[in-house]
């Protein structure tokens, strides 16, 4: 699609980045001990904090990645969204108050509280930095994703503009910048999302042929004969002459037709069906869409170059439906409840796509339309990570109960989660602020199932690039309102980002440099080490987002997840419930489930495809999703490895007994 | 307090995991079940979902209640905070 940039967008961008930057300043200038830009000196409000939580977690992953799953795939988005919640819940009650007694600055404080062990300190303080840079690239990835539509910059541009000015924000601030930072967006998102989802309800479901350039999808029913014969006409079209399925055509896995205007050469592309099982049944051909990449370089929209401006050459904007209950063409406002009971009888038009390799390498995608029944789309199992569920191969469904396992876990092992506790006062505190960002953060989730279904709805939606979803369905509202939700979700990754940067610039000062290799710093000099180690980590989030900008970063957060959950969850938990665990268990069961359930995600089918460009099938493990394997094998090595030491004196064993 | 807040955090915690529990092993081993309606017109993904989202904000709100944040965490309860 073409994206235009309005000035009204730029102008709220600009004055909401603009005002971040600028309050993000103010507040760092207190921040000049390592107390205050690590911890912001405890002294943040619970409620502040809790909202916070809030705006940490809902990244650009929640925002952007889910509904634009749901968008293309329905409810499997939103399967997501309920892990993604439910992993609060062993934070709630399993960590914070923990974590919160033990700890000081960082994760490997916390786990190294009854050791003071440098192994331990060593090991947290390395996984703290992989699970960060995993939990980055998807949100520098989010972060291009915006900045296209909104100012019409190319993707990579809004990535090294995300990672410069968090590395600003973060190299001039602190912890307590970030906080309220992060209050602020937490706060506007969610806001901001309700009345989006108003808007949806009040708009209510429209039948349609096409989406919101007026474009009318055709659709053409030619006899058996007629179709076979190839005598110069198709379906009562003279000059029409169908193509042979040749230079890649003939491995598509659909069945595309390709018609030739033998008057003006143009070539259009087709996804047939047969209106019946019979042999002489009618064909039915569908309208699909294509984007070419030619060898050299170039764009071609079906055949033709892509345009820059509106009225040329351009893919179709899409989402409609083709049927509602009752045969009525508009419904008018609905209610939360009617929206969805509504859509469950109604025919949805879903997008999917196929790409074709030619002999010259140049590629084509084909994005051809497919009905589906709306009780289709609001059960799980339409996205190809969770189709599995309905395959009767057992790997494909532990795959899906893997990911689940890892969303529950991952959350309450998420370093820039964990570090948010130290922000405030004490257990208490750090209890209640949990409990209102599992409000706020729960509530976002039921608005993400209707955004996103909105946006399916909107006539907005574009083929090739489903993370844009949330923000063209706010588009097509209202310009404003885009302007405003897309600075919103811009400035809440600038928050994640910089939570993230400043959990990894924390364990390489804190964990790595002053308590591994004994770095003798003042306290003015340990801010100023983590100020470097924080450009550091920028540039290398910045390299990264931009390699990975294809994958949707739901999916990598998915991944992000697994590795924190693998290599985080086992020790965080035995130390607290059980007196027997050792510093060497510590240190085996971090660095096994970190180094497995990496390996298992490189070696995965989804890293084959989507990153190397091999074949999804060649891949070495069975299924992509490691949890379910790696997270009980850092419980057992845990164990195994601690039962196998000799237990040290504990330093404080009042803390080590209070649970 | 702790051991008791921890406890009560404990039971409701396993709550939960049974009803997390329950709604994966019903996607992966019956998921044709889920497109079930249930109540008003609605599929069991739809209320099933909405129930585990729901349940994770009561049992936390209950959890700040047993450990006595009563008063002044229940009223921040409000989503749009």
């Amino acid at each position: 699609m073409i994206y235009e940039s309005s000035w009204q967008a730029i102008a709220i961008f600009f004055l909401f980045v603009g005002f971040t930057l600028g309050f993000s300043f103010w507040l760092g200038r207190k921040a000049k001990s390592s107390e205050g830009y690590f911890a912001a000196h405890g002294q943040i409000p619970w409620f502040v904090n809790g909202i916070a939580f809030a705006g940490d977690y809902l990244s650009a992953a929640s925002f952007l990645g889910l509904c634009g799953m749901i968008a293309f795939y329905g409810y499997d988005g939103f399967l997501y969204s309920i892990g993604y919640l439910a992993g609060w819940i062993v934070a709630l009650f399993v960590v914070a108050e923990p974590m919160k007694r033990l700890g000081k600055f960082t994760f490997a404080d916390a786990l190294d509280a009854q050791f003071n062990s440098r192994g331990i300190k060593l090991a947290a303080g390395i996984s703290t930095l992989v699970v960060s840079v995993f939990y980055l690239i998807p949100q520098m990835v989010g972060a291009g994703a915006l900045v296209t539509p909104l100012l019409g910059f190319e993707q990579w541009v809004g990535v090294v503009m995300v990672g410069t000015v968090v590395i600003l924000i973060v190299v001039t601030a602190g912890m307590v910048s970030t906080t309220w930072v992060q209050f602020l967006k937490g706060a506007l998102l969610v806001v901001f999302s309700a009345i989006l989802t108003w808007m949806i309800l009040q708009r209510g479901l429209e039948v349609a042929d096409g989406g919101a350039d007026g474009h009318k999808f055709r659709q053409l029913t030619i006899k058996h004969a007629d179709f076979i014969d190839n005598d110069g006409s198709v379906g009562g079209q003279s000059d029409t002459q169908v193509l042979t399925a040749e230079d890649g055509w003939e491995k598509a896995k659909e069945s595309f037709v390709r018609l030739r205007n033998t008057a003006t050469a143009e070539v259009t592309v087709w996804l047939s069906r047969r209106s019946s099982e019979q042999p002489d049944a009618d064909w039915i051909l569908s309208e699909a869409q294509t984007l070419t990449l030619t060898s050299d370089g170039k764009k071609l929209v079906n055949g033709l170059p892509k345009g820059t401006k509106k009225g040329e050459p351009e893919l179709h904007p899409v989402g409609y439906l083709t049927e509602l209950p009752g045969g009525v063409r508009k419904t008018g406002p609905l209610s939360p409840i009617d929206f969805f009971r509504t859509l469950q009888q109604s025919q949805v038009v879903l997008w999917r796509n196929e790409k074709l390799t030619h002999t010259d390498g140049s590629t084509t995608t084909v994005f051809y339309p497919r009905i589906t029944p709306g009780g289709q789309v609001l059960r799980p199992g339409e996205h190809p990570t969770f189709r599995g569920i309905r395959s009767e191969k057992f790997t494909d469904k532990i795959n899906f109960l893997s990911l689940m396992l890892a969303l529950f876990c991952g959350t309450a092992s998420l370093p820039h989660i964990l570090i948010r506790y130290y922000t405030v006062k004490d257990a208490g505190s750090a209890r209640k602020s949990t409990i209102v960002g599992i409000a706020s953060i729960g509530f976002f989730y039921v608005l993400t199932l209707y955004l996103g279904l909105g946006a399916m709805t909107s006539g907005e939606l574009d083929v090739s690039d489903e993370n844009m979803s949330a923000p063209l369905l706010a588009k097509g509202m209202n310009t404003w309102l885009f302007a405003a939700i897309s600075a919103i979700a811009f400035t809440t990754v600038l928050g994640t980002v910089s939570g993230l940067i400043l959990a990894a610039a924390g364990a390489v000062t804190h964990d790595l440099l002053s308590s591994v290799l004994r770095w003798k710093m003042s306290d003015t000099e340990k801010v100023r080490v983590a100020r470097i180690s924080s450009v550091f980590v920028g540039a290398i989030a910045i390299v990264l987002g931009i390699l990975f900008q294809k994958m949707n970063p739901t999916f990598l957060v998915g991944w992000a997840f697994s590795v924190a959950a693998s290599a985080n969850l086992p020790s965080l938990v035995m130390i607290l419930f059980w007196p027997r665990v050792t510093r060497q268990g510590i240190v085996a069961a971090i660095v096994v489930g970190m180094v497995s359930s990496m390996t298992w995600v490189l070696l995965s089918g989804e890293s084959y495809s989507r990153v190397y460009g091999l074949d999804a099938a060649d891949a070495i493990v069975p299924f992509s999703q490691p949890g379910i394997l790696t997270i009980p094998l850092g419980f057992l090595t845990l164990i195994v490895v601690s039962l196998l030491t000799t237990p040290q004196p504990k330093i404080s064993p009042t803390e080590a007994t209070s649970h | 307090m702790a051991s008791g807040s921890s406890r009560s955090g404990l039971i409701l915690f396993a709550v939960y995991l049974l009803l997390y529990g329950g709604f994966v092993a019903i996607n992966a081993f019956a998921p044709n079940s889920m497109e079930l309606t249930l109540i008003s017109g609605l599929n069991v993904a739809i209320v099933y979902g909405f129930a585990l989202i729901v349940g994770a904000v009561v049992l936390s709100a209950l959890y700040g209640l047993l450990c006595g944040d009563l008063s002044r965490s229940s009223e921040d309860q409000e989503p749009q905070a």
